[in-house]
């Protein structure tokens, strides 16, 4: 009976775990000022959890008892550490005599907890790869094997980043705040990137034998989701409905043996049409706004898409309305060329490939292997064999992607079934 | 986040932070690095006075410690000891696209509060500044 019982609690304590232990780890953090004590009292707090729900019953708020206990659980191990440093039992003592509890932990400050964690994990003090790592570990708690084999490094590497940007944290006193509303724009960004960085890594795997890592993508999603949860702006809202779009093409986007199939051959039936509506409806919330970004209008590009029943119902007009806005917020030469892509849909092949042609001159994109590939199958289009053959090879020399290159290797043997 | 609950932030967190020397405080030295050579007389000049002006600003906010440009790499010397032995030459210690043109030591509260002064240095607007956090050792002498 009695093991009966905690085997009970502690699948309890597990569920509580999966589902607060980001929370409850976001507030430990500001309490303790330092993410290891924090994940090491959260680790003691559920070991005690088990020990103590079983014998006094599971307590009416186990979030805030997982927090109190895990704070006091540190305070005990200062204790025990007040051999190497006079000051800490004093700590101690006036840390154990506070008695506003309750306070500490309301939802609001739960939920700005949660905000100072990601914007703390995404610093631009801290390294690029480190941003991602700890926003993976600290926030979704991916583990580092689990973060290792997404972005294919070792795991020691992502272990190494960690320690480095906690160290780094700690040393140069990166605050666990939110920022300030002059700051926060920027500060935004920086995060949306991060979470945009992950999903494009699932989405279209750099190289390797698989072309989607779903897990990612949907871990992506999840972290735009809490972030719109917790700060509606426009182009978190906007992140998340490309996200979703993308996403929802998922199923249609290979086939069963892996091989990419584009844009005007899938099978619309198998896009997530939940997906498609959500990602329109946020899409439509945001564009009304009028305070909108890139994420916004390149989630409006791919939800006229989305909306088509078919390639040929496409609306390559609105597209490339949509790619002309998008270029006055974000001059990139990849804009660019989805914008002659979409010129070629609405105009002819001739139209687009001048436009690529001009981006190519200027010494852009040169090792673009989508550039090339764009490039090809315009010529293809206009019957310049030659010409096709020459930018598909070009795009295969630059891509190291099994399914894209099985896609440009049946794309030059279709070349070389017709005479030319 | 009542007056109590503050009070344990800030202690344990100083518990676990290296100590440093003001209630709250840490040092960052923030160094100034542009191109010399792209630099006029009279740019040179007022940029004096702005970065005075600048000093004088975060000396009433109370983060000023203290702040000088220093001469050209043209008139810099470098020492180095090996084995006892003294070696001295004409010169910076490295070549660079950009030289160290002077520094502000700050006191701030966090790296935050430091990266906003370092914004306001007028030579981050041509040049870069390097923001370090200053170790704090016991035992050196106080003022």
């Amino acid at each position: 009976m009695r093991e009966d019982t905690t085997k009970r609690v502690r699948e309890l304590v597990d569920a509580v775990y999966r589902s607060e232990s980001r929370r409850i780890l976001a507030t430990l953090i500001r309490l303790l000022g330092d993410f290891d004590a924090a994940e090491e009292a959260l680790h003691d707090a559920c070991a005690v959890a088990v020990e103590q729900w079983s014998r006094h019953g599971v307590p009416a708020n186990p979030r805030a008892w997982l927090i109190s206990t895990g704070r006091f659980k540190a305070i005990d191990g200062m204790r025990r550490q007040a051999r190497f440093d006079a000051s800490l039992p004093t700590l101690a003592k006036q840390l154990e005599s506070s008695t506003s509890d309750a306070e500490a932990w309301d939802d609001e400050s739960v939920e700005d907890d949660q905000l100072r964690l990601i914007f703390t994990c995404c610093h631009p003090a801290l390294p690029p790869e480190a941003q991602v790592a700890m926003t993976l570990r600290e926030v979704c708690s991916l583990t580092t094997e689990e973060i290792a084999r997404a972005f294919l490094t070792r795991p020691s590497t992502v272990a190494q980043r960690i320690v480095r940007a906690k160290a780094k944290i700690r040393e140069a006193r990166i605050p666990y705040e939110v920022p300030s509303e002059t700051d926060l724009p920027d500060r935004l960004d920086t995060v949306l990137r991060v979470v945009y960085l992950v999903f494009n890594e699932g989405y279209s795997a750099s190289s390797g034998a698989s072309l989607t890592r779903h897990d990612l993508c949907s871990e992506a999603i999840r972290l735009g989701r809490l972030l719109v949860e917790l700060l509606p702006e426009p182009e978190a809202v906007g992140l998340l409905a490309l996200m979703l779009l993308h996403d929802s093409r998922r199923a249609a986007r290979t086939s069963p043996t892996g091989d990419l199939i584009l844009l005007n051959d899938q099978d619309r039936s198998l896009w997530n049409h939940d997906q498609i509506a959500e990602g329109v409806a946020l899409v439509e919330r945001v564009l009304s706004s009028r305070r909108f970004g890139p994420y916004t209008v390149q989630a409006a590009i791919a939800a006229v898409h989305a909306q088509a029943p078919s390639p040929a119902a496409t609306d390559w007009a609105q597209i490339v309305g949509l790619y002309d806005l998008l270029l006055q917020a974000n001059p990139s030469p990849v804009v660019e060329l989805n914008h002659a892509v979409a010129v070629a849909m609405r105009d002819g092949p001739l139209a687009g490939l001048t436009l690529i042609d001009a981006i190519l001159a200027r010494g852009d994109l040169g090792n673009y292997h989508l550039a090339h590939a764009a490039r090809a199958d315009l010529c293809r289009r206009l019957g310049r064999t030659a010409e096709a053959r020459a930018s598909y090879e070009q795009a295969l020399s630059l891509t190291q992607q099994e399914p894209e290159r099985r896609f440009l290797k049946r794309r030059l043997a279709e070349l070389s079934d017709q005479t030319g | 986040m009542s007056i109590v609950a503050c009070l344990d932030d800030y202690l344990l967190s100083t518990a676990l932070h290296v100590r440093s020397g003001g209630l709250d405080y840490m040092k960052y030295m923030l160094l100034i690095y542009f191109d010399e050579q792209a630099l006029s007389e009279t740019e040179r000049q007022a940029c004096y006075v702005e970065s005075t002006q600048l000093a004088h600003e975060i000396k009433a906010s109370g983060h000023y410690l203290g702040a000088n440009p220093l001469h050209p790499t043209a008139m810099a010397t470098t020492v180095r000891v090996r084995d006892g032995k003294r070696f001295v030459t004409d010169g910076p210690f490295a070549e660079t696209r950009e030289q160290l043109g002077g520094y502000f030591l700050i006191d701030a509260k966090h790296l935050d509060e430091a990266i906003g002064i370092a914004a306001r240095i007028p030579m981050a607007r041509k040049g870069t500044v390097e923001i370090r956090p200053v170790i704090d050792i016991l035992g050196l002498p106080t003022d």
